[in-house]
């Protein structure tokens, strides 16, 4: 046993070093480096074991596999926003959809399980997968969502790389995923206030260790939410201005580092969550009252947000995981109203990179970072371009995905049919 | 944004659309569908007047838009091109054109102008926002057929997505009922123009949609009920009951109106003296539900069809052939590209999105390149369509998507052509393609001036027309919101 063990740890390095075998230099590209350098034209950038090497012009590197990018966009590799890739396949089909607990508890015996994570029923072999990375999307974070039968609190997420490993949890990243609001009435006795009466509820037994019947988690699950007391990262989804500033103080009251997912309103409240260094994510097309939550909702309120000097990332809060690719033109629908271009890319990549603990080793194009690029066909957030190239973690990623086959399967079948 | 955070509480799987047809398309089109209906044979009574279009266009000056880039929806584009609009029609395209003295001139230099944009399929005003209970009005659920209910009568005129869809360029839209029904009832086309009533947005002169719908979301419906239909097998039994039916009452009302003219021959034969004896035939009982089919079966209303996959949509298409109906448009038609030489040939549109896909089985094929491929054949009818409140704000971002997928497949997809995704192609599935949909002399001048190429993420409309009228200007934004929702309610501190 103890051999075989050995053996696998030996063929997993061969296989590691020969991917990353050979140097990879891109030549002559405009590098988006998300970085203060800001865009740099007609640069090189080496790869070296996956990481990037160094940055420059007339690199040389001399059996390197070389790709002249002949001008064209060089990103780091894109956020895919808040999805559930590789563990929703189809939304709608319970065998095929892993994204929500809903253990079916009568609210007088709400169970809250912080401890449920998301990131175990991830499968690498995910037809999503191809599909988001092939369109420059080379990371996600996975997130668990809330079960009509389940609970506000829905559990812990991370984030995952999309290179095809099933060991896939980039280190760091972990955050707890807490649902407010109107929309989560059903499952919080039909009150918002009800939410914060239970999250206070849910700290005061963290504390002081309270155990019982009539307690919200049992000690496996209080041992997972003081991890987040102890400053772990939460993911508040919140839309109104005024939860948003209750959401800020109640962290700041537990030692919890916010982050706010959802946000219709939260150029209303800017200033606060910019002195507050509290980061949002929002999805930027959310221009419509859709509830009574997102009143405020307006088409620049990316272009606010970062005004105010907020870190801000993108999602698709409507499909998200299968549609993840969209979330290109998300940002560039916030750069048509008013957010500056570089701001945006760099809100895909360094800062979402940051929100979730993974700046130090990727979203950026800078030495010593992790090598997820996407070489583009035009302008990077353009709904006319395309990924031509993508590398993760300095390996060319095969451009072919479930979706592309079926496309040349019917090509084919089309021009026979229309040549008879 | 609507927030998915419930599970499978999607806007987009809540409002499963239906089936579509469109007269002037199947004008033009297939030996296979159902011959033409004879123009002698309307049979069923006519929609009664009280539910007529109010719409008046406002007057407007002459306008010439002089030195843009014209897309004209008819397959051709003009560099440093004007557009003269008087009397609210189109009144020439070209280069060179002088103004009127009392024009108005809008010097539109590095702008590129579109005909108006149309979406045949959304849900604004039956699924407003805010997406609260009480607006919860595009299916009506209690019976998989329901083709006596109107999406009219449910549009609350109030819902902000009119002017954030006006804002993108959109100037005609139908509003279908959902898909939560096999027949969900008729459609109806609206100008995007606000008004305290539906009845003031009705587009005049547009015939109705009838929704139907395939696949997986009347027998979700249905089936978790218990009760028919709950496969796909009960699905297509279900119209096919719905239309024998309807079938026995234009027997009904056929056989009356023989006999009336038969009573009627024979009080004039009588010459003066009075038959005592003869009574004049009693008209059968008026039946909604069978109304709108019949109207469907004559060509009258125009069948839009909700139909994910390939094989269902065949399958639809054998029911339009038993009935004698012909299906306008395929909605969301996910796999439409694994038929587009079929869709081609019975003279079908092709309603799609650009990339949605995944969130159901029947939409597990999704590619994008769909649109692209069901473009391909010859006499062929692709729609970019949104059912969405967030999608009808971009269709042109959907179309720049598609695209640039088609071309980089190798195919040749300009500008001037793929603008009909979204423009004369839809107006050609809702029926209104004589009136609309293009810059042509005598048409609606439904015109939008885009601040650069439209197929673009970065391009905003800049001025939208309707019928000559402005009715938005990007650089004079409305003081207050157009909906009486949300007035009052944006608070700038």
């Amino acid at each position: 046993m103890k051999a075989m063990k050995t053996l696998i740890a030996a063929v997993v390095a061969v296989c590691a070093s020969s991917a990353f075998a050979q140097d990879l230099l891109i030549q002559g590209a405009t590098v988006y480096t998300a970085t203060d350098k800001g865009t740099l034209s007609n640069t090189d950038v080496l790869i070296r074991d996956g990481k990037i090497h160094s940055i420059g012009s007339g690199l040389d590197a001399g059996g390197a596999v070389r790709v002249d990018a002949n001008g064209r966009a060089l990103t780091p590799g894109m956020f895919a926003g808040l999805t559930a890739i590789g563990v929703e396949e189809v939304s709608l089909e319970e065998t095929a959809n892993d994204a929500a607990l809903g253990l079916g508890a009568p609210a007088y015996q709400m169970q809250w399980r912080p401890e449920f994570d998301v990131t175990s029923a991830y499968n690498a072999r995910s037809v999503l997968v191809p599909v988001t990375r092939v369109e420059g999307m080379t990371w996600t974070v996975l997130t668990p969502t809330t079960s009509r039968a389940g609970n506000f609190l829905a559990g812990q997420g991370a984030a995952v790389t999309l290179d095809g490993r099933q060991d896939a949890v980039l280190e760091g990243s972990r955050s707890l995923f807490v649902n407010l609001g109107g929309q989560m009435n059903s499952v919080s006795g039909g009150s918002r206030a009800a939410q914060w009466m239970l999250l206070e509820q849910a700290v005061h037994e963290t504390r002081n260790r309270i155990t019982g019947d009539k307690t919200l988690m049992h000690p496996l699950a209080r041992a997972a939410f003081a991890r987040y007391l102890a400053g772990g990262r939460v993911v508040f989804y919140v839309d109104r201005a005024g939860d948003i500033v209750k959401t800020i103080s109640f962290a700041k009251r537990y030692g919890i580092k916010p982050v706010i997912a959802g946000g219709a309103e939260a150029w209303v409240v800017a200033d606060q969550l910019a002195e507050a260094q509290v980061p949002v994510i929002i999805d930027a097309l959310g221009n419509l009252p859709n509830s009574f939550d997102q009143i405020g909702a307006r088409l620049d309120n990316a272009a606010l947000l970062h005004k105010a000097g907020v870190k801000l990332t993108f999602t698709l809060f409507e499909d998200g995981s299968h549609n993840a690719r969209k979330v290109r033109q998300v940002a560039g629908n916030a750069v048509a109203h008013g957010m500056p271009k570089e701001a945006a890319i760099k809100a895909l990549t360094a800062d979402a990179a940051d929100i979730f603990g993974l700046g130090a080793t990727r979203g950026r194009i800078a030495v010593g970072q992790v090598a997820d690029l996407v070489l583009w066909s035009g302008d990077p957030l353009e709904v006319t371009s395309f990924a031509e190239n993508v590398w993760i973690a300095g390996r060319a990623i095969e451009m072919r995905s479930r979706q592309l086959e079926l496309r040349d399967r019917y090509l084919q079948r089309l021009k026979q049919s229309l040549s008879n | 944004m609507q927030p998915a955070r419930l599970r499978g509480a999607s806007r987009r799987q809540a409002m499963i659309p239906l089936l579509g047809f469109v007269l002037s398309a199947c004008a033009a089109a297939p030996q296979s569908q159902a011959p033409a209906p004879e123009a002698t044979s309307a049979t069923a009574p006519a929609t009664p007047a009280p539910y007529t279009s109010t719409y008046q266009a406002p007057a407007s000056p002459p306008t010439l838009i002089r030195g843009a880039t014209i897309l004209t929806g008819t397959g051709t584009r003009i560099d440093n091109g004007d557009v003269l609009i008087v009397d609210g029609k189109i009144a020439d395209v070209g280069t060179g054109l002088s103004a009127p003295a009392d024009a108005r001139v809008i010097e539109a230099n590095g702008r590129w102008v579109t005909p108006g944009l149309i979406d045949v399929h959304s849900h604004l005003g039956v699924y407003p926002s805010p997406d609260v209970t009480a607006h919860s009005d595009g299916n009506e659920m209690v019976d998989p057929v329901t083709a006596q209910a109107w999406a009219e009568h449910a549009v609350w005129p109030q819902d902000p997505g009119f002017q954030a869809a006006l804002e993108g360029g959109i100037t005609t839209l139908q509003i279908l009922p959902g898909s939560g029904n096999l027949i969900g009832g008729r459609g109806v086309t609206l100008k995007n123009v606000h008004a305290t009533t539906a009845q003031g947005m009705k587009f005049p002169g547009a015939p109705h949609g009838l929704k139907m719908a395939c696949g997986e979301n009347p027998k979700r419906v249905y089936g978790s009920k218990g009760q028919a239909p709950m496969t796909r097998m009960g699905n297509v039994a279900g119209y096919r009951q719905a239309f024998a039916d309807a079938q026995a009452y234009r027997e009904e009302w056929d056989k009356y109106r023989r006999e009336l003219a038969e009573y009627e021959k024979k009080q004039k034969s009588a010459a003066g003296k009075k038959d005592e004896d003869s009574k004049p035939p009693v008209p059968p009982k008026r039946n909604l539900q069978a109304e709108t089919l019949v109207g469907a079966m004559e060509g009258e209303i125009l069948v839009h069809i909700h139909c994910y996959r390939a094989d269902e949509m065949a399958n639809m298409i054998d029911v339009a052939r038993e009935f004698g109906f012909r299906i306008s448009a395929f909605h969301h038609a996910v796999e439409g590209y694994k038929i587009a030489d079929m869709l081609a040939r019975n003279g079908i549109c092709g309603a799609e999105w650009a990339d949605w896909w995944g969130f159901k089985m029947e939409a597990f094929d999704g590619v994008m390149e769909n649109l692209a491929l069901t473009d391909m054949p010859p006499g062929s009818c692709a729609i970019v369509h949104s059912d969405s409140a967030e999608g009808i704000q971009r269709l042109n971002q959907e179309a720049a998507k598609a695209m640039a997928r088609g071309v980089r497949m190798g195919l040749d997809i300009p500008r001037e052509h793929a603008i009909k995704w979204l423009t004369l192609n839809p107006a050609r599935a809702l029926g209104i393609d004589a009136l609309t949909g293009s810059l042509e002399n005598g048409k609606m001048a439904d015109v939008v001036i885009w601040n650069g190429d439209p197929f673009s993420v970065y391009a905003l409309a800049e001025q939208v027309f309707i019928d000559g009228a402005l009715v938005f200007d990007r650089a004079k934004p409305p003081a207050e919101p157009a909906s009486d929702f949300l007035l009052g309610q944006h608070q700038t501190h």
